[in-house]
This record gives structure tokens, sequence and C-alpha cells, in this order.
């Protein structure tokens, strides 16, 4: 039934010209075989969504069709007010679309209750934002544990905690926060802050990745840095990464770019 | 688990918080203090009147009284069992006491009790109330040489040593005023017949010189020189009269009143123990301290009429002598109640059986086990006396004071519930700032929400920390209402130095410091009910909290 509308927007990736008789294929077979590594990992189909504001309802997305394939960097990029970012909210289930579908790993997850939602993005997303978006009351290590935290009971977090914190600290470390662990946000630099929302993002071991503008906050050198740290994680861990950007240098070193114009996908690369 | 971090970092974190929670600290510091003056006020009421009042009282109004007490007796003995504690007989009686002070007569309205010695200790506190030490072991009603209240100066020096020089002073009065009637008798007669005075010159009476002697000297300001005679039986008689007990149950006055062969200077009348209230005012002197003036002292006699059992009843009359007073620190009872021997009272008011020698009562007083219950025991015996039967009215010490323990607890149940509106009103307040931080952490909840939090965790924060917030608001009242309480004397003496008024006048009270009851039942109640407010008004803002979209809280600003 979607046939149609995904070759259409995908007709220029040959590679996966057999892609919907895959995902049929998976959707019988779940969790997906191993050897589906260059698949799709999460695919939209349909998209709209428009938002109230007063009484007058302003569309954002005007029926996207997205694919982030498994292993890549696909980067979205837009001028302000395009929808990239809301189209991310919606592959991360933070809200849900009016119409149209979104499928993870070959199962539908936009119309999930609220309550597995929650569970879905604590478990297989990890999310960095533009404003890092870190607890202010919590030290660096706290914020990388809170999803582990809210992903837990607190049996199996008490019973677990060493490992978990083991996990977090290294995790830390890896993005070169060791000598941060026990500091605040607020006494940490841009980049600092933007590298532990790596590690929190990363602390659940997620499938995939989205950052929101990783780098919009920061200035050109660290936000290179931030983006070799994530082309690192691509290159050594496979992970699946979707990045909203309007930084045109930055979407260039992605393997695959999305561009969204006025709420409709224009380019695909 | 974030939950539990993240409410103790608020907490940690956000000090205005627990200035909205102040008011619940104050109105949990309040209502502790509260209750447990009201609390240590009605206990102490509790412990007066049930000390003074024995646990069920069966009382006959008829004139004549309970005439077979013997068959009351074995049935309440039967119906209460191995409940019973103690029981014993007493006559009531409305009386009027008579006293004279500085010539003047006063009277007053008393409630005559007499009682049996012996078997009253048994069902109430009465002896620990009076004053003299002896008398608190054990009350005879003799007068004691000396002693009483060791606590009140001016009531020591009553006693024997009082009575006879009262006795002395007064039979001197007496001589006195005889003397100068013999005289003004005499002068008209001088003036007519000069030559009777010498027969009877030189022949003053012994036994007026060791009375005028004895006593203090000058009393008698007789003009010097002046010869008199004196009639021969103007006082002492043979001091043979026996006045201890009263003799005849028909005619008791003229034993005590008309009799001249009695000496007060070394016989009492029947003994009596008057309420402290009947013969004194409570004052305060030059310096503000509170003091006791007293009309009548252990020694005085008194009159007490009262009616007798006849019908129609007829006014008696009896000479009494205040062998103690009586103290219960209840002005009600302290300024009725006065006491007499049964017997006594029994006989002057007629109430014993010619034939058979019985006494009849007018109540029986019961003292129950400790642990019985009150209420139920009254009600067995209400049973076991059916108003269609037994003219008897049966109370316990609790509906004889119901009044007034009723309005002590309706003040009580007043005050807490307008202390709790106060804490109510603090939860409104708690609530405001609740939404505050609800909306000053939009961001954290967003987040929180993108991290995987389900609404039920965000809200737990928010409840946990109005949790948080009603404990330490109300534990730290309770702790700073403890504490007042415990040194509510030193308080209340600091309060009287500033404003240089006392907080609990002891002329009203009897109560030197503030009596304190703690009940800790009662500090559970409030502590929970205040922290139950907290959390009350925690909800809404949860919810709120719980029911933010995501997308919205993170691009809060």
């Amino acid at each position: 039934m979607n046939n149609s509308s995904y070759k259409t927007t995908d007709s220029s990736l040959g590679a996966i010209a057999a892609e919907p008789t895959r995902q049929r294929l998976r959707l019988r077979t779940f969790p997906p075989p191993e050897e589906a590594s260059t698949g799709s990992l999460v695919s939209a189909i349909g998209l709209h969504k428009s938002y109230r504001k007063a009484k007058v309802s302003v569309p954002v997305l005007k029926g996207v069709d997205f694919e982030a394939v498994e292993g890549k960097i696909t980067s979205i990029v837009g001028q302000s007010g395009s929808g990239k970012s809301t189209l991310l909210h919606l592959l991360g289930t933070l809200d849900q679309p009016d119409e149209g579908e979104i499928h993870f790993n070959g199962e539908r997850i936009d119309n999930f209750p609220r309550g597995k939602r929650d569970a879905f993005r604590n478990h297989k997303l990890g999310m960095i934002f533009q404003f890092y978006h870190l607890l202010p009351e919590l030290t660096m290590l706290e914020n990388v544990l809170a999803p582990s935290m809210i992903g837990q009971s607190i049996w199996s977090y008490f019973t677990h905690r060493r490992e978990i914190r083991e996990r977090a600290e290294h995790l830390l470390e890896t993005v070169g926060l060791a000598h941060r662990m026990h500091h605040r946000p607020r006494e940490l630099s841009g980049g600092e802050m933007q590298r532990s929302a790596i590690a929190r993002a990363l602390v659940t071991e997620p499938e995939l990745l989205l950052a929101d503008e990783p780098t919009g906050n920061l200035d050109q050198e660290i936000g290179r840095g931030i983006l070799e740290i994530l082309q690192k994680l691509n290159r050594e861990k496979g992970l699946t990464i979707v990045m909203v950007t309007h930084d045109e240098s930055i979407a260039a070193q992605s393997d695959r770019l999305v561009r969204l114009v006025q709420g409709r996908v224009e380019v695909v690369k | 688990m974030y939950q539990l971090l993240l409410c103790w970092r608020y907490l940690r974190t956000r000090w205005i918080a627990l200035a909205s929670i102040v008011s619940v600290t104050l109105g949990v510091a309040t209502l502790i203090v509260v209750n447990s003056v009201m609390d240590g006020f009605a206990k102490e009421m509790h412990d007066r009147i049930h000390g003074i009042l024995s646990d069920i009282v069966i009382r006959s109004h008829a004139a004549n009284g309970i005439t077979d007490p013997g068959r009351l007796e074995s049935t309440i003995r039967h119906q209460l069992g191995d409940r019973l504690e103690g029981m014993t007989t007493v006559v009531t009686v409305p009386a009027m006491l008579t006293y004279t002070f500085r010539g003047q007569t006063q009277t007053q309205q008393i409630n005559l009790i007499g009682i049996d010695t012996n078997s009253y200790a048994s069902v109430s506190d009465f002896s620990q109330y009076l004053l003299h030490p002896e008398n608190k072991k054990k009350l005879e009603f003799f007068l004691r040489d000396s002693g009483y209240a060791p606590d009140r100066p001016n009531l020591n020096d009553s006693g024997w040593g009082y009575r006879r020089a009262k006795a002395q002073l007064d039979q001197a009065m007496q001589r006195n005023q005889q003397l100068q009637q013999q005289l003004a008798a005499i002068q008209p007669r001088e003036a007519s017949e000069r030559t009777g005075i010498s027969g009877a010159s030189g022949e003053l009476p012994t036994n007026l010189d060791t009375a005028i002697g004895s006593s203090e000297e000058g009393l008698l300001p007789l003009p010097p020189g002046t010869e008199l005679s004196s009639s021969p039986n103007i006082d002492t008689q043979p001091k043979g009269a026996q006045s201890l007990t009263i003799g005849p149950s028909i005619q008791p006055t003229a034993d005590a009143v008309g009799s001249m062969n009695f000496d007060p200077s070394k016989e009492i009348h029947a003994g009596i123990v008057l309420g402290i209230g009947t013969g004194s005012i409570r004052n305060r002197n030059a310096e503000g301290k509170v003091e006791d003036f007293f009309f009548i002292r252990p020694g005085d006699d008194v009159s007490i009429t009262f009616p007798n059992s006849g019908t129609p009843p007829r006014a008696v009359d009896s000479l009494f002598t205040v062998v103690d007073f009586y103290e219960s620190k209840m002005s009600e009872y302290d300024s009725t109640f006065c006491f007499v021997p049964m017997a006594t009272l029994q006989k002057l008011r007629g109430m014993i059986d010619p034939m058979t020698g019985n006494g009849a009562v007018t109540s029986f007083q019961v003292k129950l086990k400790p642990g019985v219950n009150l209420e139920e025991a009254r009600d067995d015996l209400r049973a076991a006396f059916p108003p269609f039967k037994e003219m008897v009215m049966i109370e316990s010490w609790k509906d004889s004071q119901g009044p007034l323990l009723a309005a002590v607890q309706l003040e009580t149940t007043l005050l807490n519930i307008l202390l709790f509106m106060i804490i109510a009103v603090a939860g409104f307040g708690i609530l405001a700032t609740f939404f505050m931080i609800v909306v000053e952490k939009t961001r954290d909840i967003g987040i929180l929400k993108s991290l995987g939090a389900p609404g039920s965790g965000i809200a737990s924060i928010f409840l946990g920390y109005g949790t948080l917030l009603g404990a330490v608001g109300s534990g730290v009242g309770a702790l700073i209402g403890l504490v007042f309480v415990w040194k509510i004397n030193d308080i209340a003496k600091v309060v009287e130095m500033i404003t240089g008024r006392e907080v609990f006048d002891p002329t009203v009270y009897y109560f030197n410091t503030i009596p304190t009851v703690v009940h800790p039942w009662m500090i559970v109640w409030v502590v929970f009910g205040a922290m139950f407010i907290a959390i009350l008004a925690s909800v809404l803002p949860s919810i709120r909290a719980a029911r933010m979209h995501p997308v919205e809280a993170l691009r809060y600003e």
C-alpha cells in the first residue's frame, strides 16, 4: 500500500530498490536479521503535521517521505520554518503526525500508546539538541545516568548501578570529559555540554541518534569537534544518525542529505 | 530513581519553596501548642473533677433520703461485681453558712456534705485537698493544735492556740461588756444611795483576773479606780459539757448555742471542713501578688442552717467548728463544698430511724476499678434502678461536669478547625508556588520526556517534592511546637516581663504553671494532616507537569 510513494521518493537509491519486499519480510521476522545492515532503520511515509496557532492551522509538513539507512549519517537541511525540527520530533516520537506513518525497524511507531513511545524513546533513541538540554540541577555524571534511571526500575537500577555508572564514566571519558564528571552544566562550556549530551544520548546504547542542530550554538571549531565525535561513532560503532542542520558544509559531510523546503522534501542525495 | 534524585535536588536548590511552607510550619507549631495546652487544661480539670467526685453517684432527692441503704448497697455490689473498687454513702443537703466577721454576720450558700471519713477516702482523693499535713493522711474532724498549710503563712498559727486566744478574748470582751452594763446600772443607784458600794469592793472574781491575765493585758479599758461588784454567775461553769459529738437529734441547737457550760477555749463543736473559697477572698496585694484573705480560720465557729428531713422541711441550725479547709482548686467546688461527719448530719436532720437505729443517706458514691468502662458500669446501674421503681439519679463524674468538659472540648475543636483552615490557606500558597516551579522547570520536563520519562514519573517528581516540602515544613513545625510546649512557662514569664500582663491569671485559673499534655497521636495527626494538605496542593501542578507536551516544553524559553 505504501509502495508507490516509497518508490518515488527513493528512486535515486538503486541500492535499496528491493526495499519494500524486504520491509514486508522484516515485518514478519522481527527482530531484523543481521544481513539487513544496509536497510532502512527508520522510515516515514506521507507525513503531514500542522500546528494550531490561535485559530489558524499552520501546516508545517505537507506529505514528507523520509528514510534513514542503518549505519549511515543522514542530514536534514532546510531553512528556518521548513519543518526539519518537526520532522525530527516526529521521528523521535516526541510528537505525532496528523497523517502518515513512521516505521522503525519495520515496526510502526507513530501510533504507539504513550507509555510505549516513552519506553521506545528511552531504549532505542538517543537525542541531542542545539541547546544541549542538560538538567541544571544534576552533575554531568548524573545527567548521563538519567536515561538509565528513567529506563529502569529503582530495584534494577540499584542492582546494576555499578555497571551503569562505569558505562557512564566510560562514555564521559570517551568524549573527553573525565575531569568534568562532578561539575554542574553551568560550569561547563558549550562544547563540553554538547559532548556530555552525546554521552547521555549513548548511555542506553540506542540504535538511532537524533541530533537537532548539534553544532548550531557552537563556534565553528568546536562544532567541528562535535561533528567528528558523531562521525567517529558512526564509523566505529555503526551508529545510525539523523541530523538536522542548516550548515551546508556539515550537511555535505554526511552520507545522505534530505532537503526540506516549505514542508516538502525537495532534494534527496 | 530519577524522581527521588530530582526532588531531592529541587529541595536543596530551591529555598524559596521553603518560604511557601513557612505557614504550614507555623500552623503545625500553633496546632501542637494549642492542643497541648488545651489538653493539659482539660486533663487538669478532669483530674481535679475526678479527684473530687467519685466515678459514679447514685443520688436521691427525697427529703429523707434513701431510707434503706443496705438494700441499695447489695444491689450495687451485685450489679457491679468485681468492677467495684470502693463505695461510700453520703448525705448531701443544701445549706447556709453563717459566720461573724468584724461584728457583721455574713451568710453564704453552701453544699453541706456529710461523709464517712473511713470509706470516703476510698472513692475520691478527698484528703489530699485538705490543708493540714496530718489531715491529708487521714481526716479526723478534730481541731489540730497548729501547723495548717505550711505554704500559707497566714494560716499557720490557726488551730487550738488561735481558738484559745480568741475564746479568752471573747470572754474578756463579754466580761467587759457585762461589767460596763453593771457599771451603768450601778451609777444611777450610786446617785441615790452612796453607801451601797463598799460591801462589794475587793471581791473581784479570781477567774476574771486569770482570764484577763492570760489574754493580752490592757484589753479591758476599765476606768481606773472604779470598783466593781461582780455577779456570781457571769462566767465559767463546770466544763463537763460534751459537745464534740452532738447529742439529741431533735433539738440540736439546744446544746451548742443555748448551753452556758460550753467553754470554747477547751471544747469544739462538731468539726466542719470548709471549702477554701467559702471563707476567703482571693485578691492581689500592693505588690501585685495573689493573696488569699481569710475571714474564717481553723478554730473559728460557724453556724450552718439546713433543712431537716421532715415534711415540710424545717430549718435546723447548728454550730460547727472549722477544723480544716478543703482546696481542690476548682473554684466551683471550693466555694460551695463543706464537709461534716455523716453521723452528725444524720442526727441533726433526723435521718436516723428510731426503731432500727439505721441512718438514711442521700447518695452512694462508687469507685470503679481502673480500666473499667465508666459508661457501661453506669448503664448497668441504671438498668438495675429503673426510674419507675427507684427515684434515684445515676450519673458518672463526666455527666455531672458534662457542660464544662463539653465547653472545653468545643473550644478545642473550634481552635483545631480554625488552625487547620490556616494550614489549608497555606496549601493554596504551596499550590501557587508549585505552579511557578513547574513553569520554571518546563524545559526540564521536556528534557525528561525526550529521555523517555513517562508522565507518571514526571508527576511523581513534583508530588514527591510536595511531600518532602510538607514533611520538612510540618517536621520543623512539630519541633518548634514541642520546644514551645516544653518551655511554655519560661516563655510565659518572658511575655509577662515584656508586656507586664500575666498570661494565666492565677486569680482566675488557680494555675501556677500552664499545664500541658502532649499526646503522641495528636502530633501524628497534625503532622500528617499538614503533609496531606501539602501533597494535595502539589497534585494539580504535578498533573499539569505530566500533561505537558514534550515538544512545547523543549521549546520553552
